[in-house]
């Protein structure tokens, strides 16, 4: 069986207990990201104190993959400045570029803290997009909300 | 959101592994494919021939034959390889108009179905601005009404929906029914004298369902409206006929029927697509060039721009020779047998639930369920690591979803290799999906 290999125990565990979920106020960007191939969706709201992420707050609906994402990337990202934010979310790009080459994910073991437990998704290219949902969408916030009311 | 909630019935009517109809063991040892593993090793279940289907070898070697003994451009050159193609490609499109009972000159090849409503949908709009008077009788303008049903592919969907942007036309559509079908009791009125055109599949690619097209061409007609059939699913797995059928277009893909990939068909009646002006333009499309203006050919020329996908037509037509080796009765018949069984696996299985009719009436071989607290992506990632290929999703039916209130179902299609050990690998799958999630 290799699907011990995707479904790593954190990722399910984010998947049936997601950290952080719920739209909460206040908030300076929302997004709604969807994957038009299979119809997931989420919302996502970005709350900025100066250039730190006070808080991200999301709904969505989706497969256990992509659920589990948002949530281990709330876990990561909040208290992070939005350029720390944004580097974390270049590693987890790196991670799902990485083929399952064990090494890569070795490496951002530090960076990528749960996260890192996606590395197994990077072997199934259909569910890549899956993973990167949510950190698409906090990119197109974290721009939107950049020099907005802080 | 209403939640269509029918679970197959008892009364399916099929005696478990009563014989099936087709020989499943000697039709798999034409497909090459079916013999290659996967994921480690396991045999490969192939439950998406709604999406493509794999192809025998005789289609593979027709293709070869075309490229090793007779590869010139049809109908362009002297040569005896342009005359030898040229006359492979003419009897190809004869094969292929006599396995859906039209003439030759009524098969317009396409790149597939997506492309066949495409060009009728651009040719109502060119209708429009033609110069020719004649090809200005079926334009659609403001005022003018496009009719759809809720539960079309985005490729008859989409199209119509643009049709209607460029031309001021309005969007109608027929809606569905709890159990999968369609709703009927305002035809009368969604089909009306503003009526130029109805769309409509004769298969659904995702709840299976076969629509009595009979009261819907007849309503079409009765108002002076088109009719075009989306055989995409239909032509593939059970017999069709364009007389029986009375509409004035059909359309279907090479690829769903055990054909290349590249070939669609557009059907036409006649004298429909004498009037209507081209949509490619360019090459053996043409009457009469000069820099000033150009005349066009008749169809079906006038609608095959450009050097034409010769191979993947002689494919086809051995394909279609194929399926008519093995009787598309008996392939009606050996999917209904199939699908029964389906719906008596799952019904079986706590916590699955059929989007779509509940029994195998008026209903062919496309099922869609879903799986309790499990998202279908999940479920088709464990059926993959058995080795099952389904598919999962929308199924480019996005409407058809949100109208029973899922985010996406997981689909199963059966066609002329499949077997009742394929469905129970299925059923197996599911219940390891399950399992695996821990939702039993
Ligand atoms: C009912 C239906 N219509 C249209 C299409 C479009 O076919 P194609 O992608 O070959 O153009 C499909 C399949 O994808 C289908 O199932």
């Amino acid at each position: 069986m290799q699907l011990e290999n995707m479904y790593q125990e954190i990722i399910l565990d984010h998947y049936k207990n997601p950290h952080g979920r719920g739209l909460r106020e206040p908030f300076e960007a929302e997004v709604h990201h969807v994957n038009p191939t299979c119809g997931d969706e989420v919302t996502l709201r970005l709350h900025l104190e100066g250039d730190t992420i006070a808080d991200v707050s999301y709904e969505g609906m989706g497969c256990s993959i992509s659920q589990a994402s948002v949530s281990a990337m709330y876990d990561l990202v909040l208290g992070k400045t939005v350029p720390q934010a944004l580097e974390a979310g270049e590693h987890f790009m790196t991670l799902m570029q990485a083929k399952g080459d064990p090494s890569v994910a070795e490496k951002l073991e530090d960076e990528l803290e749960d996260a890192v437990a996606f590395a197994g998704v990077s072997k199934y290219p259909a569910r890549i997009k899956c993973a990167l949902m949510s950190w698409m969408a906090l990119k197109d916030a974290s721009a939107r909300a950049w020099g907005g009311p802080a | 959101m209403t939640q269509t909630v029918s679970r197959p019935s008892e009364s399916s009517g099929v005696a478990r592994n009563a014989p099936l109809p087709l020989d499943v063991e000697a039709i798999r040892a034409d497909f090459p494919i079916l013999t290659r593993t996967v994921r480690d090793g396991k045999r490969l279940v192939y439950l998406d021939s709604g999406a493509t289907s794999q192809k025998p070898r005789q289609v593979l070697d027709a293709e070869r034959w075309f490229y090793e003994n007779v590869n010139a451009a049809p109908h362009r050159g002297a040569h005896q390889l342009a005359e030898e193609a040229t006359g492979a490609y003419e009897a190809a499109r004869a094969t292929i108009g006599g396995f859906i009972g039209a003439p030759e000159q009524e098969i317009v090849f396409t790149r597939n179905t997506t492309e066949a409503i495409n060009l009728v949908a651009y040719a109502l709009s060119n209708a429009a601005t033609a110069k020719e008077p004649e090809f200005r009788t079926y334009a659609v303008g403001q005022g003018d009404e496009i009719v759809v049903t809720e539960m079309e592919h985005h490729a008859n969907l989409v199209p119509w929906q643009q049709l209607c942007e460029r031309t001021g036309a309005t969007l109608r559509w027929l809606g569905l029914t709890d159990d999968g079908r369609l709703e009927l009791s305002n035809l009368d009125t969604v089909i009306n004298e503003r009526t130029k055109l109805v769309a409509i599949t004769q298969q659904s690619n995702i709840l299976g369902t076969i629509n009595p097209l009979g009261d819907i061409v007849a309503r079409a007609h009765e108002v002076g409206a088109l009719v075009l059939v989306d055989g995409a699913q239909s032509v593939p797995h059970q017999p069709v006929d364009v007389t029986e059928l009375g509409a004035d277009f059909l359309v279907f893909s090479g690829h769903k029927m055990l054909g290349p990939t590249g070939v669609g068909v557009l059907w036409g009646k006649y004298d429909v697509l004498d009037k209507l002006p081209p949509f490619l333009t360019g090459g053996s499309m043409i009457e009469v060039v000069r820099m000033e203006g150009s005349t066009f050919a008749a169809p079906p020329q006038r609608f095959e721009a450009g050097v034409p996908m010769s191979a993947q037509v002689i494919g086809l037509a051995a394909a279609v020779e194929y399926l008519q080796a093995l009787g598309m009765d008996a392939v009606e018949a050996h999917e209904k047998a199939l699908t029964g069984y389906a719906l008596e696996k799952l019904a079986e299985i706590p916590g699955v639930t059929v989007i779509g009719p509940p029994d195998t009436v008026a209903r062919g071989g496309a099922v869609s369920f879903t799986v309790e607290d499990i998202h279908p992506h999940d479920v088709g990632q464990v059926l993959d690591d058995h080795g099952i290929a389904v598919r999962v999703g929308h199924h480019c039916a996005w409407p058809v979803v949100r109208r029973y209130g899922v985010p996406a179902t997981t689909r199963a299609t059966f066609y002329v290799h499949t077997g009742y050990d394929d469905i129970d690998a299925l059923a197996d799958g599911i219940r390891a999906a399950q399992k695996f999630f821990g939702t039993v």
